[in-house]
């Protein structure tokens, strides 16, 4: 791995975009640069376009959900430079009330991108072409990538007889979803295993 | 010999291979050569129909589908009992709904099944087809494909072996010769 080169384009990424870029660090061998969400494009052109960066290729566009943060999401490029063969990660912060600049200029790819992103986050992309939601149901309520978001969801659907079509209510479910998060009991579980509870006690102690 | 009174079998119970097929069997041709015509019950020649040629409809949702293709590919090769896969509804008469449903998909599901002319059978292959399987919880999935559609046969499995498949569709081939009526 070429971290010293990685390093070396960081900083050049750095000092080159000082007004914009907060940091840039190599980490495990790969470079993550964050910005300003609101000279997102300016960034992602000079990332294209520089000699030392030639990033030509929009890898991924996708979002990150810090429910206890402030900016709550992240928005990360992942960009590939053919020419140079080296990758990197950009991201930027921003909250659900605060548009980021959409990168479809730069990277035409970016579009279904930032829709996926729109629906399951609910980040806004100013400038988007197309900004409707992609992956989840036509009318579809709420983003369901965010932490807040119910797995169960809000509705469920069957087909109505008497309608003769697909009809929408709320989620009733027969049975609550249950959480089993059992720790390994062969990695040492920090609480008593089902069966030892009077491992411990005295009237297990008398019971032994 | 008087028409009437050869009896091929008990009705709706096909005779195994072997010597007394093969003696009902030259009994049926002698009788064609010699008349012309063969008489047997009408509701017995029907459901020799429906369920000898079974065409499918090809609904792969998920990778259930994969099992499906092996059961349609030469190793269980369900030609060999009249299933001929069709890409349109309106051609075939047993639906088999191979995968996840999800709730985007369930109008265009439910549409499909509209558009399969009567006497129409769902299979409902898999888990998830079944009860939601591994999605049960899921906010974006179906809780069993028998909320939009009435299902026959529920072949259960994540994905079913298409030994499975095709178990089940000799127990939907089952149920159509057990209840035998014309109109469904």
């Amino acid at each position: 791995m070429d971290t010293a080169g990685l390093r070396d384009l960081g900083e050049h990424v750095a000092t080159s975009l000082s007004d914009y870029v907060f940091a840039a660090e190599v980490r495990r061998d790969e470079l993550a640069v964050d910005a300003r969400a609101d000279q997102v494009v300016r960034v992602l052109k000079f990332l294209k376009d520089d000699p030392r960066c030639r990033f030509e290729q929009l890898i991924d566009l996708c979002g990150v959900d810090y429910p206890e943060r402030d900016p709550r999401f992240d928005v990360v490029y992942h960009l590939l430079s053919i020419s140079h063969n080296r990758r990197l990660r950009l991201r930027i912060g921003v909250n659900d009330d605060q548009p980021v600049p959409s990168a479809v200029d730069v990277y035409p790819a970016a579009g279904w991108w930032e829709r996926e992103t729109w629906d399951l986050y609910g980040i806004h992309f100013a400038g988007n072409p197309d900004l409707r939601r992609l992956l989840t149901d036509y009318g579809f309520d709420g983003h369901p990538l965010r932490k807040d978001f119910p797995l169960t969801g809000y509705v469920e659907l069957r087909y109505d007889s008497e309608q003769k079509r697909v009809v929408y209510e709320p989620v009733k479910l027969t049975q609550e979803f249950r959480r089993f998060d059992f720790l390994s009991p062969w990695e040492g579980a920090s609480y008593p295993l089902p069966g030892d509870e009077k491992v411990d006690d005295e009237a297990g102690e008398a019971e032994r | 010999m008087g028409v009437g009174t050869t009896t091929v079998g008990l009705p709706g119970k096909p005779l195994p291979a072997g010597a007394a097929q093969d003696q009902a069997l030259s009994l049926v041709t002698d009788e064609l050569n010699d008349k012309g015509f063969v008489v047997a019950q009408l509701d017995s020649i029907i459901n020799w129909a429906r369920t000898g040629s079974l065409w499918p409809m090809t609904f792969g949702l998920a990778c259930c589908a994969v099992e499906f293709m092996q059961t349609i590919a030469s190793r269980y090769d369900i030609d060999r009992i009249g299933m001929v896969p069709r890409a349109s509804p309106r051609q075939s008469d047993v639906m088999i709904v191979a995968g996840t449903l999800c709730n985007k998909m369930a109008p265009a599901f439910r549409r499909v099944y509209d558009q399969m002319p009567e006497p129409r059978y769902v299979i409902s292959m898999g888990s998830c087809a079944n009860g939601g399987g591994y999605y049960h919880y899921s906010y974006s999935v179906v809780r069993g494909c028998d909320r939009v559609v009435p299902v026959d046969v529920y072949v259960p499995g994540c994905p079913p072996t298409a030994e499975a498949l095709l178990y089940g569709i000799m127990q939907l081939q089952r149920k159509i010769r057990r209840t035998g009526t014309i109109a469904r």
